[in-house]
C-alpha cells in the first residue's frame, strides 16, 4: 500500500497537524483572524455575582478574602494608601491585566490587525492587546496590561464532514511583564513577576446570547501562596449604548 | 519523471499518530476527581453567606420576600433534615466533582455522564443517549433530569425537573419550575463551568455563574449519598406546630449585612440591577457609598500559615 504525496498533503497532514502542530499547519498558515474558531468581537458586559463586595465596590482595607495572599502581600495591602497613589499618579494600579477581567466593566473587542485582538474596557479605559503568531515583545518598561501572547485551541469535530459544521475552540492567553499593581482596589498587590494564563470560552445561552467564560490562573511567587484560579463571565450586548468610559480612580 | 511516493511505513506512522492523538472524532474525557478551588465565592464557601446578602442575584420581589422569611431553624425540622441541595449548588458549593461515565457494553458509546453526590447533594445523571425530557408533570427529583450534548469540546447539560431548593445558603430559593443549562469545558487539569439558571417564579433574569475545579485524585468526594435519618435536634421543635420562619418585615437580621458594609439596603437585598457595572454609579451618586475603614469580618482565608487575619465573623485575628 502506497500513499501519493498529493494524498498525504490533502488528507493526512492537515489532520495530523491539527493535532500535533501548536500553531496549525505550517504551510499557508492563515492569520489568527481567519483561523478564529469563534468570534469574540463586539460589546460585552461583566456579570458580577460571586465576591460582589470585593469586585463591585471598593472593599474595606484589609479585606483579602479568597486571595491566597502571602505575609509579604498582606503587609503591602495593610499599608494601602490611595492618597499616596494619587499623588504619584498611580490611579491605574488596580486596572492592570491581572485584575482587569474581575472588575465591573464592559469590553469592546475588535481585531486591531489580522494577528492582534484588541480588548478595551470602559472601566479605567484600558486596552489589552492579545498577540497571535510569532509576535515578539518590544521590550522597554513593563505596562499595566503587560505582554499578552495568544493562541487558538481548536476543538475536535464530532464526525466526518467537519468542514461543513460549525467550528469550536478556545482562546489561550499568557500575560507577563506586567507593571506591579493591585489585584483589588483596596491594595491587595501583585508583583512584577506575576504570570497570568487565561482560557476564554464562548458559548451561546439558551436565548442565543453569547457568553464568554474566562478562566484565569495567576502565579505570583512573591504575593500569592499558591496559584490563584478564578473565573468570570461576560454577556454579549447588541451595541455600544451602555459603553461608558470612566478614567482610573484610586478610591472608587 | 519518477513520482515520489511515501512508503507504507511512513503513512502508517502518520495514521497511527492521527489515531492515537486526534481529538477529531473523540469526546473529551471529563472523568475523574475534580477538587473545587477556593479562589472565589469566598464567604459563600467559607462561613456562608450572611443573612440577607442577596447582592448580585437577579431575584424578583417574591424571591426577596421568601429569602427574608427564611430562618435557619427550619433545617432542624425533621422533614427538612434530609433535604438535599439543588444541582445548582454544584456551581458554588465547596464540593469536589466526582465525574464518571457509563458505557453501553455493546456499542461502546457513552450512555451517561454522572456527577457524584455528597452527604446533602444527590447524584446527577446526565443522559447522553438522546432520550427526551419527561412530561412537565413527571416526578421532580433532587438530582433533576439532565441530558447532555457536545458542542465542540464543550459538554452542554440541560437540567429540568428539579425539586424546590435553596438558591443560596442564606435562604434564597428556587422553585420546581427552574431549569438549568451548564457548559463544561476542560483545559488540561482544569474544568470550568458556566451555569445558566432560570426560574420563572423567583428570578427576573437568568442567574449566571462560572466556577472552576482542578483535577485532584485525593479530593474528598462521594459517588452516592449515604442514607439520612432525621432526628429531633431541638426540644422547641417537638411541638410540630412551630414552623421556623419570619413574617414579612419581621426578620431581625434583615439589615445586618447592609450595616456591616455600609451598603444601602437596596444593594444588599439584590435584584438584577446589582449585577451590572452601572450599579456602581448608582451607589456612588445616589447613595454616596463609602467603604468601611477596615475589614472586621471574613477578611481572609489564605492557607499561608504566616498570615494572621480575621477569618470568620468573630472579629478575632488568628
Amino acid at each position: 500500500m502506497m500513499f501519493s504525496k498529493t494524498f498525504v498533503a490533502r488528507w493526512i497532514l492537515p489532520f495530523a497537524c491539527g493535532c500535533l502542530c501548536p500553531h496549525g499547519f505550517a504551510q499557508n498558515q492563515p492569520s489568527a483572524k481567519a483561523a478564529a474558531p469563534v468570534d469574540f468581537t463586539g460589546y460585552w458586559v461583566t456579570i458580577i455575582t460571586p465576591d460582589w463586595r470585593e469586585r463591585m465596590i471598593t472593599p474595606a482595607k484589609g479585606d483579602y478574602l479568597a486571595v491566597p495572599i502571602t505575609l509579604a502581600g498582606q503587609k503591602i495591602a495593610d499599608a494601602w494608601d490611595p492618597a499616596k497613589d494619587e499623588a504619584e499618579g498611580l490611579q491605574c494600579k488596580a486596572y492592570g491585566a491581572p485584575a482587569l477581567m474581575s472588575t465591573p466593566t464592559r469590553l469592546h473587542i475588535t481585531w486591531q490587525d489580522d494577528n492582534t485582538l484588541k480588548v478595551e474596557t470602559d472601566y479605567g479605559m484600558q486596552t489589552r492587546l492579545l498577540h497571535f503568531g510569532n509576535w515578539k515583545a518590544p521590550g522597554g518598561a513593563a505596562t499595566w496590561q503587560g505582554d499578552s501572547v495568544a493562541a487558538w485551541e481548536m476543538a475536535g469535530g464530532r464526525g466526518r464532514g467537519a468542514a461543513e459544521s460549525p467550528r469550536f475552540g478556545s482562546l489561550k492567553i499568557v500575560t507577563t511583564r506586567v507593571r506591579p499593581g493591585y489585584l483589588r482596589k483596596n491594595g491587595v498587590p501583585y508583583s512584577a513577576n506575576v504570570r497570568m494564563t487565561e482560557y476564554w470560552d464562548l458559548v451561546k445561552d439558551p436565548k442565543g446570547v453569547g457568553r464568554i467564560m474566562v478562566t484565569q490562573q495567576l502565579e505570583d511567587p512573591e504575593f500569592l501562596f499558591r496559584t490563584w484560579i478564578v473565573t468570570f463571565n461576560f454577556m454579549q450586548e447588541p451595541n455600544a449604548a451602555k459603553w461608558d468610559p470612566t478614567p482610573c480612580s484610586a478610591r472608587w | 519523471m519518477i513520482k515520489r511516493v511515501y512508503s507504507l511505513r511512513g503513512g502508517a506512522l502518520l495514521l497511527g499518530l492521527l489515531l492515537i492523538s486526534s481529538p477529531v472524532f473523540a469526546q473529551v474525557d471529563l472523568s475523574g476527581l475534580w477538587g473545587f478551588l477556593r479562589g472565589q465565592y469566598g464567604q459563600e464557601n467559607g462561613g456562608g453567606s450572611d443573612i440577607a446578602d442577596f447582592t448580585g442575584i437577579p431575584i424578583n420581589a417574591e424571591g426577596r420576600a421568601v429569602g427574608l422569611s427564611y430562618s435557619a431553624g427550619s433545617l432542624s425540622e425533621p422533614e427538612r433534615q434530609c433535604q438535599y441541595y439543588s444541582p445548582r449548588y454544584a456551581s458554588t458549593g465547596p464540593f469536589a466533582l466526582n465525574i464518571w461515565s457509563d458505557t453501553d457494553q455493546v456499542t461502546g458509546k457513552i450512555i451517561s455522564w454522572n456527577m457524584g453526590a455528597w452527604i446533602d447533594k444527590d447524584i446527577v445523571t446526565v443522559w447522553m443517549d438522546g432520550r427526551p425530557h419527561p412530561s412537565a408533570n413527571a416526578f421532580h427529583g433532587y438530582g433533576g433530569f439532565a441530558t447532555g450534548s457536545w458542542e465542540g469540546d464543550t459538554l452542554v447539560i440541560k437540567t429540568t425537573h428539579m425539586k424546590w431548593s435553596y438558591l443560596r445558603i442564606n435562604g434564597l430559593q428556587h422553585s420546581d419550575m427552574a431549569t438549568m443549562t451548564q457548559y463544561l469545558v476542560r483545559h488540561g487539569d482544569l474544568l470550568s463551568m458556566l451555569t445558566y439558571f432560570e426560574d420563572p417564579v423567583y428570578l427576573s433574569e437568568p442567574f449566571v455563574l462560572t466556577s472552576v475545579w482542578q483535577l485532584n485524585p485525593k479530593a474528598n468526594s462521594l459517588r452516592t449519598s449515604p442514607a439520612c435519618e432525621p432526628i429531633d435536634e431541638s426540644d422547641r421543635l417537638e411541638n410540630t406546630s412551630i414552623v421556623p420562619h419570619y413574617l414579612p418585615g419581621k426578620n431581625p437580621y434583615a439589615n445586618d449585612y447592609a450595616k456591616y458594609y455600609n451598603l444601602p439596603i437596596e444593594a444588599a437585598q439584590g435584584g438584577a440591577e446589582t449585577m451590572y457595572p452601572e450599579f456602581r454609579k448608582k451607589l456612588k451618586d445616589q447613595y454616596h457609598y463609602v467603604p468601611p475603614d477596615k475589614c472586621i469580618r471574613y477578611c481572609c482565608d489564605t492557607q499561608d500559615p504566616s498570615v494572621k487575619c480575621i477569618r470568620d465573623g468573630s472579629n478575632r485575628v488568628r
